[in-house]
């Protein structure tokens, strides 16, 4: 038996959420007392591999194929599957990131597992097997239990410590059949230079108080000076004034960053349904009585225009300090 | 071509979220229901302009839950769609529920099924996913753009930090979020027609429940803002720092 963590990679690269879902798969193993396994699919060096026993991960499977270097749900459902099957996985993990939400489901309907989409604790196993998982886009948990044998578990991006101990992982380079993807990936637009959303630690976000597009530039200073990712409400989006993977909330992206700071924003239910899992909520806004203020750590009352720029030139004293 | 579209429906976005029966359901009472925002303003919308491009289109809805459903699933028949099936059984099993979309797209033989990104009531974002699997057709997730070209699909879909332009061969699952349409009003002479459009109610395949639901928690009340003088930035910098230590 073992517990099967799906590692993400992205040209070559380990994604953050990957490090989240092997501590959390790590933690899993040993409530279970089996042995942590990672399966890796498509090109990544060897050593990069190695590095992540660090993690707690002892074994990790890895499928080099090419065909497999862009997320193919289909491709990747057969692989994760398979390699769950001949080494009698009983849990699988995955992130649910954008690949996660590509494929988790694919997994579970394979294996016929039962799937939590969107974990954000440890399975308490004193009674069945129970997850906890955000429900109502952020607003409550649910908590639920897994009755089939296999079972797949995705976890909530930012929602589990990663933890870094010592150790190297043993590599099996397995050479499985993969057949011609179905999908063909013709262009590939990545933001770059940009922190993705979903995996910032700091979020900076504007809203309709921000009055137009030309007046981001403080934001995306803000932004820069705190390693930051941007983001917005809808009506902005809506408008155009910023792009629409910038929209955070009940229907758009839902984060859970370490600091998320709100600038010219009301705060309306649909709005904070996407962020009130962030663990610290900075609100300014112009007016005291915005909802925000209710679902805040701190805020400042005052004109965004002016505090803004006042913010950066403190973070950046703090900064060179 | 044929298309089924996915419909769920769930509570308004400004319901009060509170539980009944202690934690284990959802207090429904005052309730509004909605057709959930990504089947409504992307899917379906979409289908429907597929459909006003080449008329031959024939769309069909499918929803899976008890008659409480059937006014939900009448607006989305006001918006567009030709017939409604919905499968009379209730669960907060995804696998579940996706096996039972699945079955009746294997007996329509649909080109295309369409699924919103997640219902915003579990947040799943995992249906169309089982769904493809088990009818064995590629699926594409979180698409923010769907062009037809004959029978090839051209969709661009969310990854981490950006966008991919994918190509297939129909058929397809694809789930839709903001981009892949806009969303509409339904008009007058489209709720008249929704009232005599076929809603035909089936009953479920047996298929096993995989998960349930135990219980059910709010998250714990903030402790209440702190705030600092608009001319006192550097307080809230400290504050940040060494207090919250978020920076
Ligand atoms: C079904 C449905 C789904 C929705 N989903 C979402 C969603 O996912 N995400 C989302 O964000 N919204 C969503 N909404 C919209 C939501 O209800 C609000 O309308 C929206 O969040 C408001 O955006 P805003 O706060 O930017 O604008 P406003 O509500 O207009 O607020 C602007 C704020 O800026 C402040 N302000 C103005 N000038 C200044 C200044 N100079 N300095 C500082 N502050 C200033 C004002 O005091 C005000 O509080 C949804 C609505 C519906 C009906």
């Amino acid at each position: 038996m073992s517990v099967l963590i799906f590692i993400d990679q992205s040209e070559g690269h380990i994604k953050k959420s990957s490090l989240e879902v092997i501590t959390y798969g790590v933690a899993v193993a040993k409530q279970l007392n089996v042995s942590a396994e990672g399966i890796v699919l498509g090109t990544v060096a060897n050593d990069a591999l190695i590095q992540l026993g660090k993690y707690g991960v002892q074994k990790i499977y890895h499928i080099a194929n090419e065909k497999l270097n862009h997320v193919d749900a289909q491709l990747y459902a057969k692989q994760i599957a398979d390699t769950a099957t001949a080494n009698n996985s009983s849990v699988i993990i995955i992130s649910q990131n954008q690949t996660g939400k590509a494929i988790a489901g694919r997994v579970a309907a394979k294996l016929k597992a039962g799937l939590v989409a969107g974990a954000i604790a440890l399975p308490d196993t004193t009674n069945g097997f129970v997850v906890k998982k955000s429900v109502f886009s952020g607003k409550a948990f649910a908590n639920v239990n897994i009755t089939s044998a296999i079972k797949v578990i995705s976890l909530n991006p930012n929602s589990f410590h990663i933890k870094q101990t010592e150790g190297t992982a043993e590599i099996v380079t397995v050479n499985a059949n993969v057949a011609e993807p179905k999908v063909k990936v013709t262009a590939v637009n990545k933001v770059s230079g940009e922190v993705p959303l979903t995996e910032a630690e700091i979020v900076v976000s504007g809203g309709r108080g921000l009055k137009g597009p030309e007046n981001w530039g403080m934001l995306e200073e803000l932004a820069k000076t705190l390693h930051a990712a941007t983001a917005c409400s809808r009506p902005v989006a809506d408008a155009h004034w910023r792009p629409h993977h910038e929209h955070v909330g009940q229907t758009g992206i839902q984060v859970a960053p370490n600091l998320y700071i709100a600038i010219g924003i009301s705060g309306a239910i649909q709005h904070l349904a996407g962020v009130n899992r962030s663990k610290v909520i900075v609100v300014i806004n112009k007016d005291p009585e915005a909802p925000f203020f209710k679902a805040a750590d701190y805020g400042i009352v005052g004109d965004a225009f002016e505090v803004v720029p006042k913010l950066t030139e403190e973070i950046k004293k703090l900064k060179t300090a | 071509m044929k298309i089924l579209v996915c419909i769920s429906k769930t509570p308004d976005t400004t319901s009060k979220i509170a539980f009944k029966d202690g934690n284990t359901k959802f207090e429904d009472a005052g309730v509004q229901w909605i057709i959930n925002p990504y089947d409504e303003w992307y899917s379906l919308v979409r289908a429907i302009e597929l459909k006003e491009k080449d008329a031959s289109t024939i769309i069909h809805l499918v929803t899976v839950g008890g008659a409480d459903c059937d006014p939900v699933i009448r607006k989305a028949l006001a918006l567009g769609g030709d017939e409604a099936i919905r499968v009379n059984t209730d669960s907060s099993d995804s696998f579940y529920i996706a096996a039972q979309i699945a079955e009746i797209a294997k007996q329509g033989n649909y080109d295309l099924v369409f699924t919103g990104k997640e219902t915003i009531d579990y947040n799943g974002s995992s249906v169309g996913a089982m769904v493809a699997e088990l009818i064995d057709a590629p699926y594409i997730s979180l698409a923010t753009k769907f062009e037809l070209n004959g029978t090839t699909a051209i969709v661009n879909r969310e990854i981490e930090g950006g966008e991919e332009v994918n190509e297939v061969a129909l058929p397809v699952v694809v789930s839709c979020q903001k981009g892949v349409a806009e969303q509409r009003i339904p008009n007058m002479r489209g709720i008249m027609a929704a009232r005599t459009k076929p809603l035909k109610v089936v009953e479920p395949t047996v298929v096993d429940t995989l998960t349930n639901i135990v219980s059910f928690e709010l998250p714990p009340a903030k402790a209440g803002v702190k705030l600092v003088p608009a001319d006192n930035v550097a307080e809230l910098v400290r504050l940040l720092h060494e207090e919250a230590k978020a920076i």
